[in-house]
């Protein structure tokens, strides 16, 4: 290992923020569609599950490839995005974390949709004769009960996005300090010769941040655990 | 205020299809699993639609078929107790039952040191659900309840899931809660136990529909539905009062047919009670028996004698002006020649009438 010059600190600093917006960002949506997916009946749920979990099963190029496609500069989305809110997220890190959030996607709302699926509804039911409105009941019995399938899939999806490579690189390229994160310099770093201690160097780091995550998350998970068991 | 309801609700080829008032005091919904009672407390408290009719308390409608009027849960002011206590697992007791505060912002001032007090949960405000025991965590749903501020109680067998242990402990809140509470509670059971000391009113289902309506004391002393509340279970109800405590253990009540013998109750002389006397346990005698151990014997007049299809009489007394059920056979009946209008003895044992069947006088 040598030491770290600045691009691959900016690889790191890069992975983070785009797994961090990435979790972020997409949690809200993540924690929607497990709802929809758990606990409503409706036509095109079927379609909905398959889209979700369609990352999962396409090699990650092709995700990538369809992604440049819909939101690059002259795709219909990504065209909307740039004239309407003047966004442009082909080729910088703002695609690689909408890479990211969707390579993750079907991890996140797998683990929060168990999590929904293991609430007893007569505990909704009990909330709502207290006088709890649906969103109340909501908040105050539903949230609480899944806050540990929550951070699961959050950290599930942290440690997807960091690792995310194929569709990151085919969708926004390798562009150091903007869209090249630790896979994506990894992979460049065993591209020329005399890049392997670098690429070890990274690897230590990814290591040790995803341990880092993994611990973190069975930390909170235990602690959120405690708390509703009693 | 009275909970008014009717209702026509299918479930697969089963109907439901009762019309039935609530009054305030304790209605007990009584009827075999299956007759349809939880449909009816799902019905009022708003979490099962009935296809057809009207349920409202007082003035208030809250369902309506003819008027479309179907009010949220949440608005329906209608505590609900489950079988099972449903407490929330990630909230303390305390949070438990201040939950319907947070959640609807009313206040009721002082009413959690009362509810409190009346269950008798005080020491448990700041455990968490799972550690408490069944009869505990019973409880703590019933005060949940109350403090939610209800216009009505609902009762699905609140008891169901607890053994007789249990049962005992908690009944003698219930009846509390019966004497303090002025509003309607409908109160599902299919333990006649439960009928007997609780209730205020009575109504019986079977297949889905009511059969009678009326006070716990006159149908439970009915001949006609004793097959209905079943022979080893049936009995009647009646009025006592505990008129001294001999030293030897046994209390004597004054019931208006006479003395009553029993094994000791924990009251002051003077305290009003409601005695379930089972029709199984009581014997009939022509003449008074001399040289008996059971304590009790009662003058009494047969009212009625009704044949079941089996070796089975069920016999009506009047013992005063309380009613009392024998259960004897047929050969007996003919043997003794027993006959309405006929003068006899009422024979009970004084061991025979459980500590559970004596309770409050509602």
């Amino acid at each position: 290992m040598e030491a770290l010059g600045p691009e691959t600190w900016q690889a790191v600093a890069l992975s983070l923020r785009v797994a961090l917006v990435a979790t972020l960002l997409s949690l809200p949506f993540g924690i929607g569609i497990a709802w929809l997916l758990a606990r409503r009946d409706f036509p095109g749920r079927g379609v909905l599950n398959g889209l979700v979990h369609l990352p999962l099963i396409l090699p990650p190029v092709v995700t990538g490839y369809l992604l440049l496609l819909l939101f690059g500069r002259q795709g219909p989305l990504g065209g909307l995005l740039h004239d309407l809110f003047g966004i442009t997220l082909a080729f910088r890190w703002t695609g690689a974390a909408l890479a990211a959030a969707i390579m993750a996607f079907p991890l996140m709302v797998r683990a929060i949709r168990l999590a929904f699926e293991a609430v007893d509804p007569r505990l909704e039911a009990a909330a709502a004769t207290l006088g709890a409105s649906a969103p109340r009941v909501f908040a105050t019995v539903t949230l609480p009960l899944i806050a540990p399938g929550i951070v699961a899939g959050a950290i599930l999806a942290f440690a997807k996005a960091m690792g995310e490579f194929g569709a990151t690189i085919t969708f926004v390229s390798n562009i150091p300090g903007e869209t090249q994160t630790i896979p994506s310099a990894i992979y460049a770093f065993l591209q020329v010769p005399g890049g392997e201690g670098a690429a070890l160097t990274l690897v230590a780091i990814s290591v040790a941040i995803a341990m880092g995550a993994l611990v973190a998350s069975e930390w909170i998970g235990a602690r959120i655990a405690r708390r509703i068991r009693g | 205020m009275s909970l008014a309801v009717a209702l026509r609700h299918r479930q697969g080829d089963f109907t439901l299809d009762v019309d039935f008032a609530a009054p305030e005091g304790v209605t007990v919904l009584y009827g075999r699993s299956g007759a349809g009672k939880s449909s009816v407390i799902g019905a009022v408290a708003g979490l099962v639609r009935p296809e057809a009719g009207r349920i409202a308390v007082g003035a208030r409608t809250l369902f309506d078929s003819a008027a479309g009027t179907d009010v949220p849960v949440h608005r329906r002011r209608a505590g609900v107790v489950f079988q099972e206590p449903r407490l929330f697992p990630h909230l303390t007791v305390r949070e438990n039952m201040l939950y319907a505060r947070r959640v609807t912002g009313r206040r009721g001032a002082g009413a959690l040191d009362e509810v409190t007090q009346l269950l008798g949960i005080g020491a448990l405000l700041d455990r968490r659900p799972r550690t408490l025991s069944g009869g505990e965590a019973s409880r703590v749903a019933i005060g949940r309840a109350l403090l939610s501020e209800p216009e009505i109680l609902l009762m699905d067998e609140p008891l169901a899931a607890l053994d007789e242990a249990r049962r005992a402990e908690i009944l003698p809140y219930l009846e509390r809660l019966r004497d303090h509470a002025r509003m309607p509670i409908l109160y599902v059971s299919h333990n006649l136990g439960e009928v007997a000391r609780l209730a205020t009113h009575l109504v019986v289902l079977e297949g889905g529909r009511v059969v009678r309506a009326g006070p716990p004391e006159t149908l439970l002393a009915d001949p006609s539905l004793v097959h209905l509340l079943g022979l080893r279970e049936a009995g009647s109800v009646i009025a006592a009062r505990v008129a001294a405590h001999a030293g030897d253990g046994v209390t004597e009540l004054s019931i208006s047919g006479g003395p009553l013998y029993l094994p000791r109750i924990e009251a002051e002389v003077g305290t009003a009670l409601r005695v379930r006397i089972l029709a199984q346990d009581v014997l009939l005698a022509t003449k008074r028996p001399e040289g008996l151990s059971a304590l009790n014997v009662l003058p009494v007049e047969v009212v009625s004698l009704r044949y079941g299809g089996g070796p089975g009489v069920t016999a009506q007394l009047r013992a005063g002006e309380d009613l009392l059920l024998a259960r004897i056979t047929r050969r007996s009946t003919d043997a003794l020649g027993l006959r309405e209008g006929m003068r006899c003895f009422a024979v009970l044992k004084s061991l025979a009438v459980a500590p559970t069947d004596v309770g409050g006088p509602g």
